[in-house]
Parts: structure tokens; C-alpha cells; sequence
């Protein structure tokens, strides 16, 4: 028993006690809950210095955090067996989704991401984020793993479709998230050793074969990624200034509102994808390690929860969503430590903009609604 | 037939937990690889990252030092300092820039023409930058704008420092002026030195002391953001940055004496000419006048093309540095020094006279020499000879000392050289010789000394010119009877800050040699006698010191041998030029001078009167007595 009745003991221990026990009735996790806490404050510190004071756009934050918190409570009183049957309807309809994107999508910042509802601004692409690796998920749910050859094909099928619709908008980015999604929740399936080294070798294929359909501006970041001194005022000016941003910002950082990379506007995109460069010029390598590791303790609360589910759908799509949140983190810090090309990936929590909070938080809704009625489902 | 397989959940669940752990430890790979990416650029290469990031934040304003000032040798301001005012607009600020534009027309601050180009200049601006839209704006204008000036938002009126000649165009031929930087000027001055730096030295003083005058610029760091408009405070970061103070350019003091600088130009106003007055006694030029002259101001504040223009295509040659780059024929202001290579050489014996019948030719040779206006001057002796200017002495007596020896004997005098004053643009005449001929002409036929060519050298005609630099130059020689000093402008440099002058040492180029000091007293007898009885009587009536001189007439038209020379018949730009040298007193000479006016007629009636005046403003005290020697 983990929560045994106390009656006894100190005044705080009562009080935690009884703190443990509201979170369990409402289906919480308390240290990832506070994990993400923690992360989202830090974030909204960092947010105000990186958006030049801007007290709207952290408050606009603060709201989405709100509306993000409020899916992760209600996805957590889901019941899972009802979350699985609805999984095939909700892959449908963000496809079709993605569908009315591509055909009438509203034209915004190049690119077609938006379907405009009026009152906010939708993209259907964020959906696919949770839908991909939830179908993925549903299918093997019944079938034996690791996964057969049949199997791996309808799955490639079923994630490749909406990665295409999303990466012609085109939002690499996003695609190649959804794509890790699904792609994780294969190879959490069981996916065998020798077959996943034969797949990496098909998409370097791929890749090659890929970039003769890039757009200019998509080729352009890989090769600038590859040597961004090549073009130092064009493309390779993103990542030459993050690069002096953090380097500058050396141990301990120039502190906050002080980085003046990013309150001098060096650094592009300094409130959205680049905010961890702001992150190590104005807090140092010691603020960066302090958010990797509040990242890390979440991402590894998060898979100890996905291998305490019971049944295949639960386990599948919990890891999935846990391992996804690092691949967040870790393609965002490296393509602005330069490791990784430029694509538009935001750092999950911290960045401000797009719907991708509310869609984390519910994501984290559903890995916690898994979790807590592991004893519901299963054998 | 492929195996039924069925689910087994526990060795799913294993399967799974293998998985993870992968994942797990891939992770932990990854954020390991992130951390080292990390410590490269925080740690390892932290400095580097700091160097660029701070030349990315600062920018350096440059300060522009303060010119230093040119004074008279009596401490008199010649070029200063003034602000100019220029109205300046900030695009970003300007409502409606065409419509603003249109009013500054309305209000007479624009040229109409001019709005088309001023827009696009504004617009292809940054969006923050003041854009200078009218240069020097008189203190009407900027009367007229400041009390509109509500109706302008955007719009303001600035400050900068130009060149201010107080003087106008006095002595603009020594002094020079500063104009905006050219190509040519970029050459050969040091970019960085001059960031921030609008004008530089052109001529004359201002251009030979630039170094001495430009100072050392400071700077202001600035804060800058990223489309380089400069900031005070953003975010928590200030504008806390260093400065640099500007070291003020140091003042130069002149050896020109503007009271006599002022007496030479009204003198010479109205002509065509030069007048270099020195002190013989260490090279000083105590004035230095070409005329016609221009405003210097002009440049220092941006001179139109029309302007311009005006200038290059005035007849008179305003821009035309006549005492320092003018070469003319002497005339007969060489006679004295012909007289004294006679005397040293033994040629001729000064008491031995010689009969002028108002003509000279050659042994062998029917060409006729004329004297000046067919005077018939009789019997002269040497003292004679220079004193009424006899030609058919002259042409004798050169005849008899020969070509290359009277060469020879006047380059001392600084005949054919420059001078070597501080000044650059200065130009050299031509002290004809055998030698020189050679060297000098391509054709063979024209390389060859011809006898006759002697015999006009020895009136200062023919091959042989020299500035009016040059003569006064000479003059002063005979003035100290021997001694060389290079002529110089700027006496001393003067600290701006404390006053405290700093002399420069006058420069000897040492002695004529070989000239005994019983004939230098008989040729400067012959001088005194110039102005006492001889061509410059009526110039030296009633002077109360005594002094020497010489006229000079140096012939532009060429009269033929049957015509007579009548200056008002001919063009008035063809008439002869007028010389006249002189020093003063004749015993211990303080001042010596060239005058020369083109174009004036002889050297009696035009040069010799200026000389005069300059003579008794440097001499004279109020009361028209002697000053005594300081």
C-alpha cells in the first residue's frame, strides 16, 4: 500500500499525507506534476528577459499554461479502455483535418499550419502529435509482439500519411516529431535489433532522395547547418549568434535580462526556438544543467510510469509520450548549440508560441490517466 | 506455414522494460553529448564567444578632436574654429516625410529641386539615423525654423565644427583651407585616425601642419542593437561604457605679421600679382600675398559646384598661388647679382666706365640689343649701371663673364631651386646654363648655347624665371650680404590648453661663397643708389631710413626691332610685368621684399611704390619715425 491511512506523526507529515491523497483521487502524479512545474516556471522567468520585458506575451503564456493544465487534469479522468476505442476515430479525423489544411488551410508565415476556428487558430498538426503514436499503439495492442512484417508495413502506413500532409505545409519540424512518435512506439514495441538497422539504412536512402523534393529554404539549413560561416548574414546567422549567445554566456551566465546577445535582438527568435540560447547567456552553464535536469526528471518519471501500465496500448503510448518529450528537448538544444540542423522545433514548456503546451500537458493528462487505472485494465 | 503466435503479455511487458532501459541509456548518451557540446562553448571557448558577442554590442562614436588654431605671429586668430548649423531628420520620427518636405520648401528652407534626391537619400536611410537634409543654415534660417519647430517633429537643428577664417581672404595663399576628404586625400592619411574627422587640410599651412592641427580623435563606446541604432538601456544592460577624450590639435603660429600681410593686399588690390616680404635675418615671411584671392570659408563649409566653378573659370585665376608657384622672367632685378659674379670674378672694374650709345650687338653680329625704352645713359660705371638699370652695361658684362660662370655664381642665391619653405606646392624657376640647355630640349639645334642668349640673361630675360618667393628670396641674400635662410611660415607651435610656445629654430642653408665684403658694399651702394637717384627715385623720396632696391621689368610681348614699345597700344594682358625688389635699412636690413605685379608696366611705377608701403608698415611707427630694431 502506498497510501496507507495515517493517523499518527507529524503535523507536515499529515499534511503530505493528505496532499498524496487529493492527487491520487484526482488521478495526479505528483513529482512529474511538479517536475513540469518547475520546468514552466523557470520558463516564464526566462520568457519575460528573452521577449524584452514583455509582460503581455507572459501572461499569454501563463494563460495557455492554464489552458494546457486544465486538458492534462480532464485527459487524466479518462478511462484508457475509452481513450483505445477512440483512438482509430480520433487518427481519422486529424487526418482529414490535416486534409482541409492542405485544401483551404489559412496561408500563415509561409506555410499552411493553421486552420482558423474563429475563435482561435487550430493546427490539426499538433493533434497528430498525440494521434499518431495512440493509433500506433491501438494497432498493437491486439497483435503479438514484437511486430511482423505485416504489421511494420500497415504501421509505416499509418504514420507516413499524416507526416507527408505535415511535412508539405511544410513543418519539418513538426513531421519529424510525429514521425518519432510513432516511429518510438514500434521500436518500444519490440521492434527487432537487425530490422531497425535495415530501416536506418533505407532512410539514408531516403534522405537521399529527400532532399531533391526540399524546399530551397530547407536544403538551405542543412547546408548551413553542415558550415554556417558559408553564409554568416543569411541562413547561418541564426545559429552563428546562438552559438556566441551561449558561449559568452560561459559558467555562470551574465545574468538575467543582462545577456545582451539576446536583449540587443543578436539573436532571431529569441522569445521561440532559440529561447535555450538566452537560457545559457543569461544563466550560464549552470542554468542550462539545471534545466536538462528538470527535463530529465521528467522524462524519467515518465517512463518509470510507462513501464508500471499493464496492457500493451498503455505501455506503448506512455513510453512513446515520454520518450517524444526528449526528443523535444534534445533536437531543440542541439540545433542551437549547433548540433543538429536548424528546424523548427520550439523547447518544450519554455518557448512561447504555438499550441505545443497545451499539447504536451495533454499528453502528460494521458500518460497519467494510463498510470493511474493500471489496476482497471490489463489481464 | 508460419507459427500462430499469440500474445504473451509477460514477455511483452519484459520486452518492453528492455526497450526502455535502451531508450534510458540512449538518452543519457545524447544529454551527455549536449553537456560536452556545452562546455566547448561555455567553457573552452567562452572567451572567444565573449569577444564576439561585445564586438557585436559596442560601437565606437568617434569624438572629433578640436582643429588647432593659426595665429599671426602677434597672436592674431587666422583660421578658428565655428559651429555651423545643419538641420537633421530622423525618418523613423517624420509623420509624413513627403509632406514635411513640402512644408520646408513652403518655408523657404529647401530648394524645390532638391526634394526628389533628399527623399530618396532618406529613404534609402536606416530608419533611426539623423540624415543631414540642409548644410549651413545661416542664423536667419535657423531663426525661421525655431520657431516652427513644433511643427516638425523628426526634424532638428545640429551642430558641427568648421573651419572659420575670420579674415576672409587674407593671406589664403600661405594660410590654405580645409575642404571635405577626398579620394586622393584617403591615400595618405590613416582611415581610423580620421573616423569622425569631416575636413582636411588642402593648401598651404592647413595642409603642410595637418598632422600638427588634426589632434588625436576620441571615442564613446556606444550600445548598439541589432539593426545598429544605438541604445541606452535595454533590458538590464546600460550604456556604461568607456570614452576616450579628444586630444585637441596643437596651434600653429605663424611668422606672418598681418599688419603687413593687410598693408601688401590693399596695396596690390585691384591687380594681378604677388608680394613676399621676409625677415632676412632668419627666413621669417612676414607677408605673403597673391592676388587675386578667394574666401577660404568657402571650402570649410562646402563650396557649391557653381562656386566652384566661378573660381576655376575666373581669367584673373583667383585659385592661382602666384607668389609660390608663378615663374616669370626677373627683368632687371638680376643686375645686381650679374654685378657681383663680375666683381668676384675680376671681370670688370667697378670704377671703369662704359659708354651706353642705347644699343649693344655682338662682335660678329648684326642683331641689335636695345636698351629699355632707347634711353642713351652715356658714360656709367658700375654704381651707375645698377642704379638707372643700364641694359648695355649689362649685356656687356655677362658677355664678358660668360654664361656658365654667372650660372654657377647665382645658384647660391637660390636662383633655379625651391626655397625649402614649410609649405608644399612651391614651385622652382629656371636658372639657365649650357648644361641645362642639353638637358632640357629634345631637338640638337635647340641644345646649344647661343652667345645672344648671354647677353639677354645678363637683364634677366630670356630662359631664366623665378617666383616671386624666389626673388624675395634673393633679395633677402643680398639684404644679409651672404647668409642663407630657408623661409619658413609657422615659427612655433603653441600648446592650446597652456599657451606655452614652442619656437622653432630657423634654418641657415649657410654663405654665398667667395664674395669679398667691399663688393657686396658696392652693389648694395649701387641699390641705395636706386632709390635715391636712380629708376626708384621718386619711390625712396622722403623715406626716413634708407634703404635698397631694384627694379625689374620682365617682358611678356616681344617688340619687334623696328616697333616701339607702347604700352597703352597693346592688350593690357601683354603689357610687361613689374618688378621690384628691396630691403630696408640698407646698413642692417630687417626686412627684405619682392613685388610683382603682372602685367604692371615697369618696375618704377607699379611694383616699386607697393614695396614702399610695405617697407614703412613694417619700419614705421605711428608717428612715421624709425621703430627701433627689437
Amino acid at each position: 500500500m502506498i497510501y496507507e491511512e495515517v493517523t499518527s506523526g507529524s503535523r507536515t507529515r499529515r499534511t503530505l499525507t493528505g496532499a498524496a491523497r487529493v492527487l491520487f483521487a484526482l488521478k495526479i502524479d505528483g513529482p512529474l506534476v511538479i517536475g513540469l512545474a518547475l520546468i514552466a516556471a523557470f520558463g516564464l522567468v526566462v520568457l519575460y528577459s528573452a521577449s524584452g520585458q514583455s509582460l503581455s506575451t507572459v501572461l499569454r503564456t501563463a494563460a495557455r499554461f492554464v489552458l494546457g493544465t486544465a486538458a492534462m487534469l480532464l485527459l487524466a479522468q479518462v478511462n484508457p479502455n475509452f481513450l483505445r476505442r477512440s483512438t482509430p476515430w480520433l487518427y481519422l479525423a486529424g487526418c482529414v483535418l490535416l486534409l482541409v489544411v492542405a485544401a483551404a488551410g489559412h496561408v500563415g508565415l509561409g506555410a499552411q499550419r493553421w486552420l482558423d476556428l474563429k475563435l482561435f487558430r487550430f493546427q490539426p498538426s499538433e493533434l497528430m502529435k498525440l494521434a499518431v503514436p495512440m493509433m500506433c499503439a491501438w494497432y498493437l495492442h491486439e497483435r503479438p509482439l514484437p511486430p511482423s512484417w505485416g504489421s511494420l508495413g500497415a504501421l509505416a502506413g499509418l504514420i507516413l500519411l499524416p507526416v507527408a500532409l505535415v511535412a508539405v505545409e511544410p513543418d519539418l519540424g513538426t513531421a519529424a516529431l510525429i514521425a518519432a512518435a510513432g516511429a518510438l512506439v514500434i521500436v518500444l514495441g519490440g521492434l527487432r535489433t537487425r530490422v531497425m538497422v535495415g530501416l536506418l539504412g533505407l532512410a539514408a536512402v531516403g534522405a537521399f532522395f529527400g532532399w531533391n523534393f526540399m524546399h530551397d529554404y530547407q536544403r538551405k539549413r542543412v547546408l548551413t547547418f553542415l558550415n554556417p560561416q558559408t553564409d554568416p548574414l543569411g541562413a547561418g546567422y541564426h545559429i552563428i549568434q546562438s552559438q556566441i549567445a551561449i558561449g559568452s554566456g560561459g559558467v555562470f551566465g551574465k545574468g538575467w535580462m543582462n545577456g545582451s546577445q539576446a536583449q540587443l535582438e543578436f539573436l532571431p527568435e529569441r522569445s521561440t526556438d532559440f529561447i535555450f540560447a538566452v537560457i545559457g547567456e543569461e544563466f550560464g552553464l549552470l542554468g542550462l544543467l539545471l534545466l536538462l535536469s528538470l527535463y530529465l526528471f521528467v522524462v524519467s518519471r515518465a517512463v518509470y510510469l510507462a513501464t508500471q501500465t499493464q496492457d500493451t496500448f498503455a505501455r506503448l503510448l506512455a513510453g512513446s509520450l515520454a520518450l517524444t518529450f526528449f526528443v523535444y528537448v534534445f533536437i531543440n538544444a542541439g540545433m542551437v548549440t549547433g548540433l543538429l540542423p536548424v528546424v523548427g522545433v520550439p523547447l518544450p514548456l519554455v518557448s512561447y508560441g504555438g499550441s505545443s503546451v497545451v499539447t504536451l500537458l495533454a499528453g502528460f493528462g494521458i500518460l497519467m490517466a494510463l498510470y493511474s487505472r493500471r489496476k482497471l485494465i490489463g489481464s | 506455414m508460419p507459427a500462430v503466435r499469440i500474445k504473451d503479455h509477460w514477455r511483452e511487458q519484459r520486452l518492453f522494460d528492455q526497450r526502455a532501459i535502451v531508450c534510458a541509456a540512449l538518452m543519457a548518451l545524447a544529454t551527455l553529448g549536449l553537456i560536452v557540446r556545452l562546455y566547448v562553448l561555455q567553457v573552452a571557448r567562452h572567451d572567444y564567444y565573449s569577444d564576439l558577442s561585445q564586438g557585436n554590442r559596442v560601437r565606437n562614436e568617434p569624438i572629433p578632436a578640436a582643429r588647432g588654431l593659426i595665429l599671426d605671429r602677434h597672436g592674431e586668430v587666422i583660421a578658428g574654429n565655428q559651429p555651423a548649423y545643419q538641420l537633421e531628420l530622423v525618418p523613423e520620427e517624420v509623420p509624413d516625410l513627403s509632406d514635411t518636405l513640402a512644408r520646408l520648401v513652403a518655408l523657404g528652407l529647401l530648394r524645390d529641386d532638391d526634394v526628389d534626391e533628399l527623399e530618396r537619400t532618406i529613404e534609402s536611410s536606416r530608419r533611426f539615423d539623423s540624415v543631414p537634409i540642409r548644410l549651413r543654415m545661416s542664423d536667419e534660417d535657423v531663426a525661421r525654423f525655431a520657431v516652427r519647430r513644433f511643427e516638425f517633429p523628426g526634424l532638428d537643428i545640429k551642430t558641427r565644427q568648421t573651419r572659420f577664417y575670420p579674415n576672409g581672404a587674407l593671406a589664403v595663399h600661405a594660410l590654405g583651407y580645409v575642404g571635405a576628404i577626398s579620394e586622393q586625400d584617403l591615400k595618405h592619411i590613416d582611415r581610423a585616425s580620421y573616423a569622425g574627422t569631416a575636413l582636411i587640410g588642402k593648401l598651404g599651412v592647413e595642409s603642410a601642419y595637418e598632422h600638427e592641427l588634426h589632434g588625436v580623435n576620441g571615442f564613446r563606446e556606444v550600445l548598439v542593437n541589432a539593426q545598429g541604432r544605438s541604445v541606452e538601456r535595454q533590458g538590464a544592460l546600460l550604456a556604461e561604457l568607456h570614452t576616450k577624450a579628444p586630444t585637441a590639435g596643437g596651434d600653429l603660429v605663424l611668422s606672418i605679421d598681418l599688419k603687413i600681410q593687410r598693408v601688401a593686399e590693399a596695396a596690390l588690390a585691384g591687380h594681378r600679382g604677388a608680394v613676399v616680404a621676409l625677415d632676412p635675418n632668419n627666413g621669417d615671411v612676414l607677408a605673403l600675398v597673391s592676388l587675386p584671392g578667394f574666401d577660404p570659408t568657402l571650402f570649410g563649409r562646402g563650396i557649391t559646384a557653381g562656386e566652384y566653378n566661378q573660381l576655376q573659370s575666373d581669367i584673373d585665376r583667383p585659385l592661382f598661388n602666384r607668389a609660390l608657384r608663378g615663374t616669370y622672367p626677373p627683368g632687371s632685378t638680376v643686375k645686381p647679382v650679374i654685378a657681383l659674379a663680375g666683381l668676384t670674378y675680376h671681370v670688370v672694374d667697378p670704377e671703369a666706365h662704359r659708354y651706353c650709345a642705347g644699343s649693344f650687338h655682338l662682335p660678329g653680329s648684326s642683331f641689335i640689343y636695345r636698351e629699355y625704352h632707347n634711353e642713351h645713359h652715356g658714360a656709367v660705371n658700375l654704381d651707375d649701371a645698377i642704379a638707372r638699370s643700364c641694359d648695355v652695361y649689362f649685356y656687356g658684362l655677362a658677355n664678358e663673364i660668360g654664361v656658365d660662370r654667372i650660372s654657377a655664381f647665382m645658384a647660391p642665391f637660390g636662383f633655379g631651386a625651391l626655397t625649402g619653405i614649410d609649405v608644399s606646392g612651391e614651385k622652382a624657376g629656371i636658372l639657365p646654363s649650357r648644361d641645362w640647355k642639353q638637358k632640357t630640349f629634345a631637338r640638337p639645334a635647340d641644345r646649344i648655347w647661343f652667345p645672344g642668349e648671354t647677353v639677354s640673361f645678363g637683364i634677366g630675360q630670356g630662359y631664366l624665371t623665378v617666383t616671386p618667393l624666389e626673388l624675395a628670396h634673393y633679395a633677402s641674400v643680398l639684404a644679409t650680404r651672404g647668409h642663407i635662410w630657408q623661409p619658413r611660415l609657422v615659427r612655433a607651435h603653441r600648446d592650446p590648453r597652456s599657451g606655452a610656445l614652442q619656437p622653432l629654430a630657423p634654418v641657415s642653408q649657410g654663405e654665398v661663397p667667395g664674395v669679398s665684403a667691399e663688393d657686396w658694399q658696392r652693389i648694395v651702394h649701387g641699390m641705395i643708389g636706386v632709390t635715391q637717384r636712380g629708376t626708384a627715385a621718386a619711390v625712396g623720396l622722403h623715406a626716413p631710413y634708407v634703404f635698397a632696391g631694384k627694379t625689374g621689368t620682365a617682358q611678356v610681348y616681344t617688340v619687334s626691332r623696328t616697333e616701339k614699345y607702347n604700352a597703352s597700344k597693346i592688350n593690357e594682358r601683354l603689357r610687361d610685368h613689374s618688378w621690384f625688389i628691396a630691403f630696408a635699412p640698407a646698413d642692417a636690413p630687417r626686412i627684405a621684399v619682392a613685388v610683382l605685379q603682372e602685367n604692371g608696366g615697369a618696375g618704377a611705377s607699379a611694383a616699386a611704390p607697393i614695396a614702399r608701403k610695405v617697407l614703412d608698415a613694417y619700419l614705421l611707427d605711428g608717428d612715421g619715425k624709425v621703430k627701433p630694431s627689437s
